[in-house]
């Protein structure tokens, strides 16, 4: 332990923390990227014609399978070379699309699980009502779709802050990229990186406590209003 | 089409370490999610809150942190040297996702029914053959779709290590990448179709683990 220096600590505190903000608005965007960008998954993959539903499965099946670090730097430096409609992106733009993109397609799987929640009754009753598409899905489908899958999404978002300091691989100067560099301004790694681990820990485990009782809470309130016999929210929960 | 001639072979020379750090990540993750699974539910209170730190703290650190701390950070701090590359990119995404999956492990075990332990004590069975015999076996069948969905999670996370200066695949991505950038198209294309071959195998698994794991089973 003789090593760690204090001083050291108390000179990269200030240093470090002057990323957050970028840290922690690349979080945001990503996550409001992967939220929106997750709803066309869902719809596209619904398209009522086969060969259509069978590639649009396999790309996202393709992203989903493949590691976003890969993603990150194909969006960054290939993207501009590809001919006719590359363009040059810059580092935190890249980052929300390689990011958003890639989440995007789990976020999709959470949309279909709250669709696939609703129970039959409900798509036989807006079609007896004799309902638009339209009204179908924003005033029956979705209210009852999305509500249930808050607790989840609240994870993803989580997992999204996770995952923001990749983006430092291609310069985006979050807290992860200030603490290199600080290492490599004065030559000491160990207690700017201590620190980035001490902010990851302090902002992401108070969240996963209160998702936590979100969770906990949800459960219980869908669990009174779904009657009997038909209780998405329950097996959404079961384990295994 | 050259251009994919060029890059291929280049490329094929990393898939051997990328194969190595993933089959080690898989068998020590698994292994520290089974240590640490169990010792959270020890009777031992001092075991119990030191494994559930460690899950929290790499539960709540994002991986890439880790990695930079056991390859740059650890050395300094105890002069322990981790001894190489290899081990300090297989050690932290074994300990990450090790520390996820103990609680898979753990709420596995707690989710088998209460009338099971029961029913083994009234048959006088001692507490390691409870475990052994009725309630592990119908614990792990719970575990397996879970587990087969970390398989390509940790597979992804594979590609960290090139940054620690270790030679997979997306290593020489990189260095085709960076002397000549107008080939980073392909490159990176080829980089992505090389993971997703690497990967159909294991989405092929997952779907087996999670069809094995329904089979037999009522559904409620």
């Amino acid at each position: 332990m003789n090593n760690w220096s204090w001083e050291i600590f108390l000179e990269a505190f200030p240093y470090v923390l002057e990323g957050i903000g970028i840290t922690i608005g690349l979080t945001i965007a990503c996550y409001l990227f992967a939220l929106i960008f997750g709803f066309i998954w869902t719809f596209v993959r619904r398209i009522p014609v086969k060969p259509v539903r069978w590639v649009i499965l396999w790309i996202m099946e393709f992203i989903r399978s493949t590691p976003p670090l890969v993603q990150l730097f194909f969006i960054y430096y290939a993207w501009p070379m590809v001919p006719g409609i590359g363009m040059t992106l810059s580092p935190f733009t890249s980052a929300v699309l390689g990011l958003g993109i890639h989440y995007s397609t789990y976020i999709g799987e959470v949309y279909r699980s709250g669709i696939d929640g609703v129970d039959k009754g409900q798509w036989e009753a807006s079609r007896a009502l004799n309902f638009s598409t339209r009204q179908k899905w924003t005033k029956i489908i979705l209210p009852q779709a999305i509500p249930p899958t808050i607790p989840m999404l609240g994870n993803y978002l989580i997992i999204m802050f996770k995952e923001v300091p990749l983006a430092s691989t291609i310069g985006v100067v979050g807290i992860l990229q200030m603490a290199n560099n600080f290492g490599a301004e004065n030559w000491r790694y160990l207690e700017p990186l201590t620190i980035v681990a001490i902010l990851f820990l302090v902002l992401s485990y108070p969240s996963a406590i209160l998702i936590n009782k979100l969770e906990r809470k949800m459960n219980r309130r869908f669990d009174k209003k779904t009657p009997t016999g038909s209780k998405p929210i329950s097996k959404a929960n079961a384990p295994g | 089409m050259d251009a994919i001639v060029e890059v291929f072979p280049v490329l094929v020379k990393g898939v051997e370490i990328t194969i190595k750090v993933l089959l080690a990540s898989i068998v020590l993750g698994y292994l520290m999610a089974f240590i640490a699974g169990f010792c959270r539910l020890s009777n031992n209170i001092i075991l119990r809150k030191i494994t559930g730190f460690y899950v929290e703290v790499f539960r709540g650190t994002s991986l890439i942190v880790q990695l930079f701390w056991l390859y740059y950070a650890l050395p300094i701090l105890f002069g322990i040297e981790i001894g190489s590359d290899f081990w300090a990119g297989v050690l932290a995404i074994s300990l990450n996702y090790g520390a996820y999956m103990s609680e898979i492990v753990r709420s596995s075990i707690l989710s088998v029914a209460k009338g099971q332990t029961e029913a083994a004590t009234a048959l006088n069975m001692s507490r390691f053959q409870r475990m052994r015999l009725v309630i592990f076996p119908q614990a792990v069948r719970m575990m397996l779709p879970e587990f087969g969905n970390y398989l390509i999670l940790m597979l992804k996370s594979t590609s960290l290590v090139s940054l620690i200066g270790m030679t997979d695949i997306l290593y020489y991505g990189d260095i085709l990448r960076s002397s000549d950038l107008s080939q980073a198209p392909t490159v990176y294309l080829l980089v992505l179709v090389f993971y997703f071959i690497i990967a159909l195998p294991l989405i092929w698994l997952t779907k087996k683990m999670e069809s094995a794991s329904k089979k037999g089973v009522a559904s409620q």
